[in-house]
């Protein structure tokens, strides 16, 4: 058993579920108890969804265990294949239901549907919401695209167009429903591409059908968007159609950059005049005077191993941040980010319990987190700045206006968006010199309305300092020298200055000890 | 559960459609949304999968908590391996979440779909981690699956587990235990409207804080404030209370029958009652006549989700002047139920259970003006061009009471509203 206050993400099923609500024509019975049905509230609520998810739900009771769940399966499944008439049904098990063992993949594909059955895997005792949506995405794409062979110079995109006289065409793969900022990704690349001379000849599974998937090869290329979804069909994709996929996810401007150019070798096409025309304001935001106190600024990242890798690169090489810790969530890419990690000198943190990622940052104490909605969570309790990088996330991350995370725009959403948490630079000036200010207190961010962060720093007392049996004793003029450094970065001076007195073993921290660490510390 | 009775509906009022199928309800999880704000010192531990774990922070996530008062112990492969390993499990999870949280007075375990079908006994294991934990924290069990609860049965089973524990009432005494959580503030109205009857002692289950728990026995007089609350009710009365038939207290006349039916039982003359009820009924009524503008002639519709139903319904009717099309119950409840059952039109096509779809079918083909439904079915019908009321704010909103009967009102009367005022 694990104590679990938040998990990042659901069970398994709910990945196959975000796959099925993603694409037209196909349909999902999941074997699961009365009560599962919630699931179809982050759709119709977090997203906004129109229409209902296309799932369907055995329900089953206690008092359907005494009898024949199997029978209640199959009922379900011919209802549904009768009422919806998909072009594809997806079978598949909430955690219950497989420890009652009923087999209704094997029900289903017994039953004599004229249409593709694929039965879903989907082990919920050990897998993840991820991992499901991969498995479904994939495991349909498989059973749609089985015994089809290869086409003529499919390894060849560049060639392959422009022999047929055509522009080049990319499979955009990865997004879906429940994902974070896909709607607007989407939109963002089509016009990344198309900009380069390049079409989109499919998107999937996000508005797909069956009939969609059955034409992934002939595109001549996938743009793998979002690895946690699609790493494992644009392999096998290569695998089994040549088909070439590109690695570069294009967030971030010097990722897009590299999109950019990695879609122009696999194409023959010149990337230059895409980048000369490209339009972003980030660059210059990040150049005017305005962000120069932004420089060194500690952050600390957590969320998809996608959006981590992502937003480390934005942080260090285009808003000129340190780059204090990164962690993931994403067991499938561990290894990814700890490579990453080991390239810019911090520990890699893998995990998905809340806790520990609790734990690292109140250790670390950065001056701003970008994470997920759960690290909201975290910072507010410890009364930090927080901005939404990566799912999973609530309704106000489905936003009505443009906002991807992609591409030259995404990267304009993402600097207003990482800034807009941080205490403006003159406050920060004004904040320092003086102190006893009636209306702009200690920790308040004049600029944001209620902030939580704020009013947690003004209200609690300093969370981040633990009573350690060894921490050595505050005088009480240091401890008030201490108050005149900022609040954003008085838990770090006060960590560092612990620390430097404990090496030297002195038990009393004096006005003295304060400066002295300071200066060892900024050497 | 007993609750859905397979006999024959040969008693008062209208006629009753049973359906069986596939269901769009919560689980009895879902309880613990409101019940960890109720009773504040208390910790709800779920035993179960990450899909319960997900469940919880999908329904209360958007409450940013500092330190949540609910957790999830999500099982893994080797808990499913073996039963005595699974309970040695749970008690290192327990140490752990009593060590982070020493505020924690009452721990409640919850069982999950996962955890019964793999019958780890909770009852038991509740008992031999309170003697672990003797005298520091009180540790209860009880189950909010979805194969044995469907959204509000789940503070039923809870209220249940804490009646074995309430302490004895003193023979020869007498007092009123209100059951069914209720805001603070309507608790607060029904205690100064009691103690101008001069009946008291009063007490509410469940408590502000767990560690209050009211005293029950053969002399407590018990009233229902929530209709979800049948199991409690029965396990009350075999500690020897008795319970008031009545109405439930939902609008001025609900209220009012609420309110005689207690003061017949403790022998309040019931001229008394009016004179004392007098000013807050017809504050009620006046506020009620604004709503009713917008309400009556309208037809309404229930889907089955929180046991509010029939009440509502009722209160919609009589004093609202709303036609009702069909109401949905997840189950009928004839221990608490026949109330409300005999002030229903004998008309009303009352519906037990569900059949999504072809219930989806019959709502298409009424086409009400006003549909309450839960969450997973509110958007996707106001896409469709019908007006919907999510079912789920009524369980959070104070609506009962003379103070509230037009708020109660006004929850409908905004759909409508709004739907009206919208231009685009």
């Amino acid at each position: 058993m694990e104590l679990t206050l938040w998990s990042y993400e659901g069970p398994p099923h709910i990945g196959a579920m975000r796959v099925a609500a993603s694409m037209d024509a196909v349909h999902l019975v999941l074997h699961a108890p009365l009560g599962d049905s919630y699931a179809d509230l982050l759709f119709t609520m977090i997203a906004r969804s129109a229409a209902r998810p296309p799932v369907s739900y055995t329900s089953f009771q206690a008092r359907d265990l005494g009898g024949d769940t199997a029978q209640l399966v199959k009922a379900r499944l011919s209802d549904t294949v009768a009422r919806f008439q998909p072009q594809a049904l997806l079978v598949g098990e909430a955690c219950t239901a497989e420890l009652l063992q009923d087999q209704p993949g094997a029900l289903a594909e017994g039953m004599g549907f004229e249409i593709p059955v694929v039965p879903l895997e989907l082990p919920a005792f050990t897998r993840k919401e991820h991992w499901g949506a991969s498995e479904t995405f994939h495991q349909l794409v498989r059973a749609l695209l089985h015994g089809r062979p290869p086409l003529d110079g499919a390894a060849d995109p560049a060639a392959r167009a422009q022999a047929e006289g055509r522009r080049p065409r990319a499979n955009l793969l990865g997004p879906t429903a429940l994902g974070f900022r896909c709607r607007d990704d989407v939109t963002e690349v089509t016009r990344l591409l198309d900009s380069l001379g390049v079409d989109v000849h499919l998107v999937a599974p996000a508005g797909a059908s069956p009939a969609d998937l059955a034409r992934i090869p002939d595109g001549d290329f996938n743009v793998c968007l979002y690895p946690e979804i699609a790493h494992d069909t644009c392999v096998w994709l290569e695998r089994m159609f040549k088909q070439p996929w590109v690695r570069t996810v294009p967030i971030g401007v010097g990722a897009t950059r590299d999109f950019l150019l990695e879609v122009g070798r696999l194409t023959g096409l010149d990337p230059e005049p895409a980048l000369a025309r490209a339009r972003t304001r980030l660059p210059w935001f990040s150049r005017s005077v305005d962000s120069t106190y932004l420089t060194g600024k500690r952050v600390f990242i957590f969320g998809d191993a996608t959006h981590v890798i992502a937003a480390e690169r934005i942080a260090r090489e285009e808003l000129g941040f340190d780059v204090v810790g990164i962690g993931t969530y994403s067991r499938e890419f561990a290894r990814e980010l700890r490579a990453l990690a080991e390239r810019i000198g911090v520990e890699a943190l893998i995990t998905d319990d809340y806790l520990a990622v609790e734990a690292r940052v109140a250790e670390l104490h950065p001056e701003l987190v970008l994470g997920t909605q759960m690290e909201r969570h975290i910072a507010k309790r410890l009364g930090l700045p927080c901005a939404v990088i990566s799912s999973p996330v609530h309704v106000q991350d489905f936003p009505a206006r443009y906002a991807p995370q992609m591409g030259f725009e995404g990267a304009n959403v993402i600097f207003d968006t990482w800034v807009h948490p941080l205490m403006m630079g003159l406050e920060e000036h004004l904040i320092t010199m003086f102190r006893e200010d009636v209306e702009f207190h200690d920790g308040e961010v004049p600029q944001v309305q209620r902030s939580p962060a704020a009013e947690e720093t003004t209200a609690a007392p300093q969370p981040d300092t633990p009573a350690e049996a060894d921490a050595p004793r505050w005088e009480p003029e240091a401890e008030k020298e201490l108050r005149k450094i900022p609040f954003f970065v008085r838990g770090k001076a006060r960590r560092n200055t612990e620390h430097f007195a404990r090496e030297r073993g002195l038990s009393q921290i004096s006005v003295e000890t304060l400066y002295e660490a300071k200066a060892h510390f900024s050497r | 559960m007993s609750a859905t009775s397979e006999e024959c509906a040969a008693v008062s009022g209208p006629e009753v459609l049973r359906q069986r199928g596939e269901r769009q309800t919560f689980c009895g999880l879902a309880g613990i949304v409101w019940l960890h704000r109720k009773m504040q010192d208390s910790f709800f531990l779920v035993v179960g999968s990450r899909t319960c774990a997900h469940l919880m922070q999908s329904a209360a996530g958007v409450m940013i908590f500092a330190e949540p008062r609910f957790g999830t112990a999500v099982l893994q492969d080797r808990d499913l391996a073996g039963l005595a390993d699974a309970n040695d499990e749970l008690d290192r999870v327990v140490r752990e979440l009593l060590a982070r949280r020493p505020d924690i007075g009452t721990l409640f375990l919850v069982a999950s779909c996962p955890s019964e079908v793999i019958k780890l006994d909770l009852d038991t294991a509740a008992a031999r981690l309170q003697q672990g934990h003797e005298g520091r924290v009180r540790i209860l069990a009880y189950s909010g699956s979805g194969l044995d609860t469907s959204f509000t049965q789940g503070e039923d089973t809870c209220l249940q587990a804490l009646v074995p524990v309430l302490p004895e009432l003193p023979a020869g005494q007498r007092s009123v235990l209100v059951v069914g959580s209720l805001a603070d503030v309507v608790e607060d109205q029904f205690t100064r409207l009691f103690d101008q009857l001069g009946i008291a002692p009063v007490h509410f289950l469940p408590p502000r804080r767990a560690a209050e728990l009211p005293p029950v026995g053969p002399g407590t007089r018990l009233l229902a404030a929530q209709p979800f609350v049948g199991e409690t009710i029965d396990a009350l009365r075999a500690r020897g209370a008795e319970l008031i038939a009545a109405p439930f207290p939902l609008g001025v006349e609900g209220t009012r029958a609420w309110m005689h039916a207690l003061a017949a039982a403790w022998g309040v003359a019931p001229e008394r009652v009016d004179a004392v009820i007098a000013a807050p009924a017809a504050r009620a009524e006046k506020a009620l006549a604004r709503c009713r503008d917008w309400l009556a002639g309208k037809r309404i519709s229930f889907l089955p989700d929180s046991q509010l139903e029939l009440p509502l319904a009722r209160f919609l009717a009589q004093e609202c002047g709303m036609q009702l099309g069909e109401v949905g119950v997840p189950y009928l409840d004839r221990r608490v139920m026949e109330p409300e059952l005999a002030l229903l039109p004998s008309t009303t096509q009352l519906t037990e259970g569900q059949d999504l779809e072809p219930q989806l079918d019959r709502l298409r083909a009424e086409r009400p003006d006003i549909t309450v439904c839960g969450l997973g079915l509110a958007n996707p019908l106001e896409a469709e061009g019908l007006t919907t009321k999510w079912s789920i704010e009524l369980v959070f909103t104070p609506i009962q009471g003379f103070d509230q009967a037009a708020d109660l009102a006004e929850l409908f009367v905004r759909p409508l509203n709004r739907r009206q005022r919208l231009a685009i």
